[in-house]
């Protein structure tokens, strides 16, 4: 396979305080292909996918070594503006969290705060973004109701929409599903491959079956330490380190 | 009789002691309630609103009060609300944690408890003698300010802290500055509590005497301050003026007490009077205050 | 792209900046109190001795034959603030007992709101109250009652801060742990066992810093006793006659013309600077220990 690399993490150290999370991690992420990073809880997968959009710069006594390089850009250079870099790189939560607004709202959010005004390029991007998350077709009729009156799996895709909406390069999913049911799960799954084809998708997972599923390239993190990367197919039929097959067949997490 | 049997009638006791003793508060507020209706309600009238206070009892309103009221409110809400509210933000949404910060918590901590007659006397040297402010409308509505800003400052925090983090991360996920995700996100989600803080902040003002009164606001007040908007047929029709913040002023409470310590019998029933006035908008600020909290706890 | 927008940053750090300032504004308000307490003091005691002031046990500073002794005025905000305590605190406690370990969640969300109502009348309605009311009442009981007394002032103060040390000391036993209160429950205590034994111990530093905040709150209490309680400022423990307290002294004083620079002006401050000390030294006693609290339990 020929892909382009968008994102390269080159001997990535982090802390919280004094506490090492993460441990001199190398990794490249390929554009439009979907890479799971697998593992089990406290591994430090969160950890490196706040790290891909700044998120852990909310954190107090949070430090990162090394470099994180973005289409061949420092993400941690004092030049890189924080909030652009957000827009590029998307995010999709644990649990579902729409603002406690309308649905229109909560889509609009991302053009609105770059201080788009004109109501009819507005309406045009939310609706294009819900039908990208495949939600248009169940709250068209009610996009000024609140977001909160939405199931769990209809809130999870609100919160894709609303990443789409500020047209991201990368989306970054952190166990998307998590807070969901089996039914909901899957027409998320079936969204990360649909949109695929034109963004690159990271998806934090301690699910197996779901890195199997969706992602063409997998990550095995182990306790701060990137155990193995590769192919999907590959790592799991044949892995090349013992902890990444116990860890597949169930043996911890 | 054993022990447990004892333990057992014990409970019994003490739950009927308890209810009891819990309903007394409420009791002597009603018989406070009823005592002061049964006094003042024959007063209520028109001219009771409409009228100056007077040396003749039956002849004697609020006219000059409740108008002062209003002025001191509207000067003390636009000076704490925003003051309150951005202290509130800063302390909970920017400060790290250090020794400002800490510094400042705890003298907003003690500001809550300092004694309201003590803002009257910092008034009386900070606006009254160094500004020269006089007894203006503007001087109270600074007292009163200060007074309540710890309150409001508290509570902003209170309602900012109860906003979940999720919803800041949301917002800074796509791309929003601090500042954004304050204004739009944060502050809406809090709003609902910020509001009630700041309505039982002003009824808190609104009752306050002690502090006017060291300012020597306790002057008979025959007029009111100056409008500030006025009309006139020419050109330019409108005039806005803010006089009114320097003109000398009385409120609400200052004319019960004036009234109260007067000897006789026809000034208390007048003090009832004024008292029905004031109990009704200190209790009907705080129901919406009541019902605001009650509205919002239901939410995430 | 990705370039730092110079403008934004600058916006943002300027509202920082800006809220910073609000902040501060707490800072500049306590430093002006104990500026304008303190320069009006100093003149105040360039000509009363310390000593006198602390000790003299008469305070005429409107009468021809001066005295600045504080004692009597403090002995007045004792004995006002002892009676209110005495009501407060029992009626308090059983009311936060009873509320956070007996009462239905429905119960509690009826008469918690109502109790904070007593905390909301203003204070110049209780004073009317303690005066025309409380006082003819206690009169039919105790005929040598005078219409000003610190009696009925206290007591009626007392009501005014029942929902303070009831709705704080609550919240401590609230912070009790769930698990201390049903180990008792499994090995088959009784309700009351719970509440007195385990969960009011537990939360009895929490339950202090209340009650001190509640002294401090009488001790600054004006308008009830300045209405109700007298302007006789008096060395004695008898809660039946008229006496004067350092706040209503206060009242008293601004009521009259009294022209800026005299000594009798400045008592308003000596007086103030008092008050302040006194409720001060409470309330950081009572913050520190709720602090504490907080650090065991949150």
């Amino acid at each position: 396979m020929d892909r382009d690399v968008i994102i390269q993490i080159e001997k990535a150290d982090s802390f919280y305080g004094t506490k090492q999370i993460l441990k001199n991690i190398t990794l490249n992420i390929y554009a439009k292909a979907v890479t799971s990073l697998m593992g089990p809880s406290g591994c430090g997968k969160s950890t490196l996918i706040r790290c891909l959009n700044r998120m852990n710069d909310l954190v107090p006594r949070f430090r990162l070594e090394g470099k994180i390089l973005y289409k061949g850009l420092d993400l941690y250079s004092r030049d890189v503006d924080i909030t652009d870099l957000r827009r590029e790189i998307g995010m999709v939560f644990q649990k579902p969290n729409p603002f406690p607004k309308s649905i229109y709202e909560n889509v609009a959010y991302g053009i609105r705060i770059q201080g788009v005004t004109n109501g009819e390029f507005i309406d045009g991007i939310v609706e294009e973004s819900l039908k990208k998350a495949a939600l248009w077709e169940e709250v068209k009729d009610r996009l000024h109701e609140s977001a909160l009156s939405l199931s769990g799996g209809q809130q999870q895709r609100i919160c894709i929409a609303r990443a789409l909406a500020v047209k991201p390069q990368v989306i970054l999913f952190d166990e998307p599903c998590s807070a969901l049911d089996p039914m909901a799960t899957a027409k998320i799954e079936e969204l990360i491959t649909e949109l695929k084809k034109n963004y690159t998708i990271i998806v934090v997972t301690h699910n197996t079956a779901q890195a199997a599923r969706v992602s063409d390239f997998t990550a095995f993190l182990y306790l701060g330490d990137l155990i193995e990367v590769g192919p999907t197919g590959k790592i799991f039929t044949v892995p090349q380190d013992k902890r990444t097959e116990e860890y597949l067949t169930g043996k911890f997490g | 009789m054993s022990k447990r049997k004892l333990d057992k009638r014990m409970d019994s006791v003490f739950k009927a002691v308890g209810l009891a003793v819990t309903l007394f508060g409420l009791l002597v507020l009603a018989a406070l309630l009823i005592d002061v209706v049964m006094d003042g309600y024959q007063r209520i009238s028109w001219d009771f609103f409409t009228s100056y206070p007077s040396r003749k009892p039956e002849q004697a309103g609020i006219l000059s009060a409740w108008v002062g009221t209003l002025w001191i409110m509207l000067t003390t809400a636009l000076l704490a609300i925003p003051l309150g509210v951005g202290s509130g933000i800063y302390l909970e949404e920017y400060a790290r944690r250090n020794k400002l910060t800490d510094f400042i918590e705890i003298n907003i901590a003690n500001l809550a408890g300092v004694p309201s007659v003590i803002y009257g006397i910092l008034g009386l040297g900070l606006f009254i003698r160094l500004m020269h402010l006089d007894r203006s409308v503007l001087a109270g509505g600074l007292i009163l300010a200060l007074l309540i800003l710890p309150v409001i400052i508290l509570t902003t925090r209170e309602a900012l802290r109860a906003v979940p983090s999720s919803i800041r991360e949301a917002s800074y996920a796509l791309g929003a500055t601090q500042w954004q995700t304050i204004r739009h996100q944060v502050l809406p989600a809090g709003f609902g509590n910020i509001l009630t803080g700041i309505i039982l902040a002003m009824s808190r003002a609104i009752g306050e005497t002690a502090p006017l009164i060291t300012i020597g606001a306790l002057t008979y007040i025959p007029f009111l301050p100056a409008n500030p908007v006025a009309f006139s047929p020419e050109s330019p029709y409108i005039h806005l003026s803010a006089q009114g913040f320097l003109d000398p002023f009385t409120v609400l409470p200052i004319q019960i007490f004036n009234w109260v310590s007067r000897p006789q019998k026809g000034f208390l029933t007048d003090a009832a009077a004024g008292i029905i006035v004031l109990l009704t908008i200190t209790l009907l600020m705080n129901g919406a205050a009541i019902f605001l909290r009650y509205k919002n706890q239901k939410r995430w | 792209m990705l370039k730092r927008n110079r403008i934004v940053k600058f916006k943002e750090m300027l509202i920082e900046k800006l809220l910073l300032c609000c902040s501060l504004l707490s800072v500049f308000t306590t430093a002006a109190i104990i500026y304008v307490l303190l320069s009006e003091s100093v003149g105040f005691f360039k000509e009363v001795r310390i000593i006198d002031f602390l000790t003299d046990t008469q305070w005429t500073p409107l009468f021809t034959n001066k005295h600045f002794g504080i004692l009597p005025l403090l002995c007045g905000t004792l004995l006002t603030t002892l009676i209110a305590i005495g009501v407060a605190v029992p009626v308090g406690l059983i009311s936060a007992i009873y509320l956070s370990e007996y009462a239905t969640v429905k119960m509690r969300h009826i008469t918690k709101p109502l109790l904070e109502i007593l905390a909301a009348v203003p204070t110049v309605v209780y004073g009317y109250f303690a005066l025309l009311f409380v006082t003819p009442l206690l009169k039919k009981f105790i005929p040598g009652l005078s219409g000003f007394n610190a009696l009925s002032a206290g007591l009626v103060m007392g009501i005014m801060i029942i929902p303070l040390v009831s709705s704080l000391s609550e919240d401590a036993m609230h912070a009790v742990p769930m698990g201390l209160r049903e180990g008792a429950y499994a090995l088959g205590s009784h309700k009351i066992q719970v509440a007195f034994k385990i969960v009011f111990p537990a939360a009895l530093s929490g339950i202090t810093a209340a009650v001190i905040l509640a002294v401090s709150r009488a001790i600054g209490e004006t308008m009830i006793v300045a209405i109700a309680a007298g302007q006789q400022p008096k060395f004695t423990l008898n809660p039946l006659v008229p006496i004067e307290t350092i706040t209503a002294y206060i009242v008293q004083i601004s009521l009259g013309d009294t022209p800026h620079g005299t000594l009798e002006y400045q008592t308003i401050f000596v007086c103030g600077t008092t008050l302040f000390i006194l409720t001060f030294a409470l309330n950081v006693i009572s913050f520190k220990l709720k602090r504490r609290f907080q650090e065991i339990y949150e």
